[in-house]
């Protein structure tokens, strides 16, 4: 009886929880509270991914009330896929967060914390299993609202400033989205996205249509921080919460790009934006930017948070360019490196996390020697750090690996020679912090009793870590299962 | 083009739509950009609650007489719709103006130039 | 402040009862007529906030101490996620309100009943909340 309801309780459990966590008050109990719900929600997204790649798509009637004029949870290997990401990572956030938060807040915010980020995972995990476009834009909202909280809770005061330059952006974005969700249902009459889909063939390119499409797109791309639209990341996650940072890294803009596969290919079609708008002219060149500009940005840095965020722009730019290729191939790679991606981004800002614990400060020149001082912290940053450039053997390489390969599939070496040029930057940046940590001396002024950050903290960043080395070994799991996302947008859509 | 008069409420939606924008993009003091995005979602609020008004519909509540005549009901589901997201814009308000309460506490100005070159002494 | 506006403070102990009432008349003729829990929420959080305006955060807070009023938001909100659960275990959908009562017609009433019961709650105490923590902010 109960694996029937599991889409439902994918999403009720966290959004029961969190009002709970508000009402606990105490740090402990909230946190081991979510830690329950987080793995609950692992293991809930584990099965129905299994059972998606089994038998097929799963639809869920919320209330009863049957699609198209109920809101149904439609769950397909694509977004089966973003849920296990969105899941998996908040489990591993959870317990880090502990004491990596009790050091940043106040007792008396702890509660709270807890039950913003679990609406986070309530709303990023409801934008990826729901099957409404409006319902879309309402998970999307409670995901944004939260993480607008969450980033704001960061100690330094520009926390607020960026949080709030966020919140003005992505309500922007997320407007736009409701226009555009607006004008399909005044081109169909139906909000359901499959029932989209469905008669947006037939209405063809009219103009409420196209007009629908450019709203959509350009509000996706801003949550997701595309090129020239980014400007409101580098500062909310330089500034927010360690643990915030981590965990919206690795999942919010993944679930943007989400959004913004589904709208392209299951509501538009395959055909609609490819042949008859040829976004991809667009789209490309943007991608090629963001890796390029982006990547020589964060060379400059001295913080070393901000030089990961404009370099999580610049591994967004990579995703962008496996999307708009529009093949199997290009999608497949897309994909990859949205999973890579969020295994080894949220495993490098935990690292970082680590650092800022012990240290108090993630400017480069405050890492100088801590190689020695903190040796397993670094380590775990020097291999997060190669997974992010794409040393072969690593997670980062078996992403880089499709993209070429998609891009020599269309004979673009223009691209395929940008995606290695921004490897090249990528071991520029990651070099300095090596240089930093391990082959200057502490400085003379450095606080002695730097140690090794605590063991609650390490296992989370070495689990993640370690996935980013182990799905660059074996990736019968992210490959294969984003081929065959790739493969049912391509050819099942509509 | 001989119906532009008739779909003024379009008009009204994409003058609404660029004022707020143009706020948030044009001013420096943080209040006035909350101000311009709040008139930016009215606009959107205003496109949805227009598309559900149907000529000559009552409030979609089932009339027990008709007296045999057929009744035109507006179409509830935009309204809806809308009501949803205008608590999504109050909650957005709410924080938004959490935020600069807690900015003027922590730089002693809500203007966007002042709090850079704080932030820039820093 | 304890004479002034008087023509105010009268006005609004008058009023008061009426706004209330006409919030709960909004909450639970919402299934008939307009209405709803989000409209009467506001409705009622509006008779506060006029309360508090005209005589003063603290006296406000006596009546709605701000701890309680959390504690109230909370259970508005797990109000509505424990109806959706109890149709969960009666063998129906999340929030389906067929499997509630014996028909499914009282079933969708008193499900519907609940759960704008509770989002009144919750926007009601929400709306007092961000004012109170708006106005009692340069006190402390």
């Amino acid at each position: 009886m109960i694996a029937a309801h599991l889409p439902a309780l994918q999403i009720v459990i966290p959004l029961a929880a969190a009002p709970l966590c508000l009402l606990l008050r105490k740090g402990d109990l909230a946190w081991a509270l979510s830690l329950l719900v987080s793995l609950i929600a692992l293991a809930i997204s584990a099965v129905l991914l299994s059972q998606v790649l089994a038998h097929g798509p799963i639809s869920y009637e919320l209330g009863g009330w049957a699609p198209p004029w109920g809101i149904e949870y439609r769950i397909d290997v694509l977004n089966a896929f973003v849920l296990l990401i969105v899941a998996a990572i908040g489990a591993v956030t959870i317990p880090y967060a502990r004491r990596s938060i009790a050091d940043e807040l106040p007792e008396s915010q702890l509660g709270g914390f807890y039950t913003a980020l679990l609406l986070c995972l309530t709303g990023l995990l409801g934008v990826a299993i729901t099957g409404d476009a409006f319902n879309l834009f309402v998970f999307l909202e409670i995901s944004s609202l939260s993480s607008y909280v969450l980033i704001a809770m960061g100690r330094d005061r520009r926390a607020l400033t960026a949080a709030f330059q966020y919140l003005v952006m992505g309500t922007i974005g997320a407007t736009f989205i409701v226009i555009g969700i607006g004008l399909l249902y005044m081109a169909t009459g139906t909000l359901n996205m499959a029932d989209l889909g469905a008669r947006i063939p037939a209405l063809g390119a009219n103009r409420t249509i196209i007009v629908a499409f450019a709203f959509l797109t350009v509000g996706a791309t801003l949550k997701l921080a595309l090129f020239p639209l980014h400007f409101w990341l580098p500062n909310a996650y330089a500034y927010a919460p360690s643990a915030v940072t981590a965990f919206l890294a690795a999942t919010a803009t993944k679930v943007s790009i989400y959004i913004l596969l589904r709208f392209f290919y299951t509501i538009f079609g395959p055909a609609f934006q490819a042949e008859d708008l040829t976004l991809h002219s667009l789209f490309i060149p943007l991608a090629v930017i963001a890796v390029l500009v982006c990547s020589t940005v964060a060379i400059f840095q001295i913080n070393v948070k901000r030089m990961l965020a404009y370099s999580s722009i610049a591994q967004i730019g990579y995703m962008m360019i496996g999307v708009s290729f529009d093949t199997v191939t290009g999608l497949t790679a897309g994909m990859v490196h949205l999973f890579n991606h969020a295994v080894i981004k949220g495993g490098l800002f935990m690292a970082l996390g680590c650092i800022v614990l012990r240290v108090g400060t993630c400017q480069i020149d405050d890492l100088a020697g801590l190689g020695r001082r903190m040796p397993l912290t670094m380590f775990a940053f020097v291999l997060g750090g190669l997974s992010l450039i794409g040393v072969p053997l690593t997670a980062g390489f078996i992403s880089k690996w499709y993209l070429v390969q998609a891009a020599i599939e269309l004979d673009d070496w223009v691209v395929a020679a940008a995606i290695l040029g921004g490897s090249l930057l990528a071991v520029i940046y990651v070099w300095r912090v090596v240089e930093s940590a391990y082959l200057r001396p502490a400085p003379e002024n450095a606080p002695d009793e730097v140690s090794e950050a605590p063991w609650s903290m390490l296992v989370p960043t070495y689990i993640l870590i370690g996935a980013s080395i182990y799905f660059g070994v074996e990736t019968s799991l992210n490959v294969g299962v984003a081929r065959a996302a790739a493969q049912f947008l391509l050819g099942g859509a509509g | 083009m001989t119906n532009l008069p008739g779909l003024y409420n379009y008009w009204i939606v994409i003058v609404l739509m660029m004022t707020g924008f143009y706020v948030v993009i044009a001013r420096g003091n943080l209040i006035k950009k909350i101000v311009g995005l709040n008139i930016f979602q009215t606009s959107v609020f205003i496109l949805y609650i227009s598309m559900g008004k149907i000529d000559g519909g009552t409030a979609p509540i089932i009339v027990a007489d008709t007296g045999g005549a057929e009744v035109v009901y507006s179409n509830p589901l935009p309204h809806v719709l809308i009501l949803t997201a205008i608590v999504v814009g109050i909650a957005t308000t709410a924080l938004g103006l959490a935020l600069i309460v807690r900015i003027k506490e922590a730089y002693g100005t809500v203007e966007e130039d002042e709090i850079f070159a704080k932030d820039e002494q820093a | 402040m304890v004479q002034r506006h008087f023509i105010l403070r009268v006005t609004t102990k008058l009023l008061m009862p009426f706004i209330l009432l006409f919030a709960l008349y909004v909450q639970f003729h919402g299934d008939f007529g307009p209405g709803g829990g989000f409209q009467a929420g506001v409705i009622f959080g509006a008779g506060f906030v006029l309360y508090a305006l005209i005589y003063g955060v603290e006296a406000a807070e006596k009546v709605a101490p701000p701890g309680v009023i959390r504690v109230i938001m909370t259970l508005g909100l797990l109000l509505f996620v424990g109806v959706g659960y109890f149709g969960l275990f009666l063998g129906g959908a999340f929030l389906d309100y067929n499997v509630l009562a014996h028909d499914p017609v009282h079933g969708q009433h008193l499900g519907i009943t609940l759960v704008e019961l509770g989002v009144g709650i919750t926007v009601a105490a929400t709306m007092i909340t961000i004012f109170l923590s708006f106005a009692g902010r340069n006190r402390t």
